[in-house]
């Protein structure tokens, strides 16, 4: 170590001060370009919904309104819709008769100073509105009324405003969505972000834009909800997950949904 | 709960390919996975779907354990007369659905 620092200090000769402060600004100059080059948004223009890097078959599986795996789900959804709930004894439909058109494109959203999804609002409109036990996070019930509203948004844009409310949420989503977590230590932009289209093993890894939750996932043989998503990528770069329903999960699918911002809601959608 | 969904056309020209796609909510447990204390999770599936079009078999399945859950099963006939098409499905622990489809041949 003393050598070779007494070397390059020989090699730099009377130039020494002038030359190091060169260097560094080389340096720093450097480490921004690729900074910038590594943690680059994607341009809206190459945005790309998970749809479009699935096979010929899932893409076939999603695109079957009348034999989809996720028929079973909107069935029930829509059952659930209309059946009268709790001691109120009102129905979604009672309230909300003309429909949900556009509703889950909007969502996550700050109500009251309070950022909810859409599964969140599901329960809120059931402990207060039809005074009903809310229901369990991933449950049938939960996940089939969120289906069944989101379908009503089905090819609308994805419309998350980012107004004085919502952009502390936004903010501190954005800040997970780049923060390195997990005992690989890695930010969802490091693969979401800075390598979509290559393979993580033998799946491609798409641009995480959640544009069709709740989802019927082939690897979980069922439906399931961004929030489930979520804690799963959590788990694969061996990360502690938040809890379901927790501020810090919400946040984050406030952000990619906010990311994802002009794309077409495709709920209820199918993922490999 | 047994739910099925079939998908054929209500019209078809005679001697036309027809294609049919049905779909089974069903979990199809494979009876190979074990519970966190390691209990064996007994098997549940479908085991077969017949369809008969007028009463004639045309199509038959023998499901496996390897099946996904909501096993999607699509076919072709050949569309011969107006008539119904039967489906029927069984499996373990008695599970036993019927659905059935009419076509109208021109």
């Amino acid at each position: 170590m003393e050598r070779r620092q007494r070397v390059r200090r020989d090699a730099i000769g009377f130039h020494h001060g002038r030359l190091r402060l060169f260097a560094l600004s080389i340096a720093v100059l450097v480490c921004l370009f690729s900074t910038w080059l590594a943690a680059g948004e994607i341009p809206l223009a190459e945005r790309r919904s998970g749809y479009e890097f699935m096979s010929r078959e899932t893409r076939a599986m999603q695109d079957d309104e009348a034999t989809g795996p996720a028929l079973f789900s909107l069935l029930d959804g829509e059952a659930l819709w209309n059946r009268k709930e709790g001691p109120a004894g009102a129905s979604c439909a009672s309230c909300h008769g003309g429909g949900m058109k556009g509703v889950a494109a909007r969502y996550p959203k700050v109500k009251s100073g309070r950022l909810l999804n859409l599964e969140q609002q599901i329960n809120v409109c059931r402990t207060e509105r039809q005074m009903a036990a809310p229901w369990a996070y991933e449950s049938r019930e939960l996940l089939a009324l969120a289906a069944f509203v989101g379908r009503q948004s089905r090819g609308m844009p994805i419309d998350i405003q980012s107004d004085a409310a919502t952009a502390p949420f936004l903010a501190a989503g954005r800040a997970s969505f780049n923060r390195r977590q997990g005992q690989l230590n890695l930010s969802c932009a490091q693969c979401h972000d800075d390598n979509w289209g290559k393979r993580l093993a033998g799946s491609v890894i798409p641009q995480a834009h959640p544009t069709g939750y709740p989802i019927y996932r082939l690897e979980w043989e069922g439906a399931g909800s961004l929030s489930r998503r979520l804690r799963n990528c959590l788990t694969g770069i061996r990360a502690e997950s938040p809890a379901y329903g927790a501020p810090e999960l919400v946040e984050l699918e406030l952000f990619l949904m906010w990311r994802a911002n002009g794309m077409r809601l495709e709920t209820p959608a199918v993922r490999p | 709960m047994a739910r099925v969904v079939v998908n054929a056309p209500a019209r078809a020209k005679r001697g036309e390919v027809i294609e049919i796609r049905t779909l089974a909510g069903h979990a199809m447990e494979t009876g190979f996975r074990r519970t966190q204390t390691g209990e064996l999770i007994p098997r549940d599936i479908i085991t077969q779907l017949v369809c008969t079009y007028n009463g004639v078999e045309v199509f038959r399945a023998e499901l496996h354990p390897a099946m996904a859950a909501n096993p999607l099963l699509s076919f072709t006939t050949v569309a011969t007369e107006s008539g119904t098409l039967e489906f029927k499905w069984s499996g373990d622990n008695g599970y036993a659905a019927t659905q059935s489809a009419s076509i109208t041949v021109v």
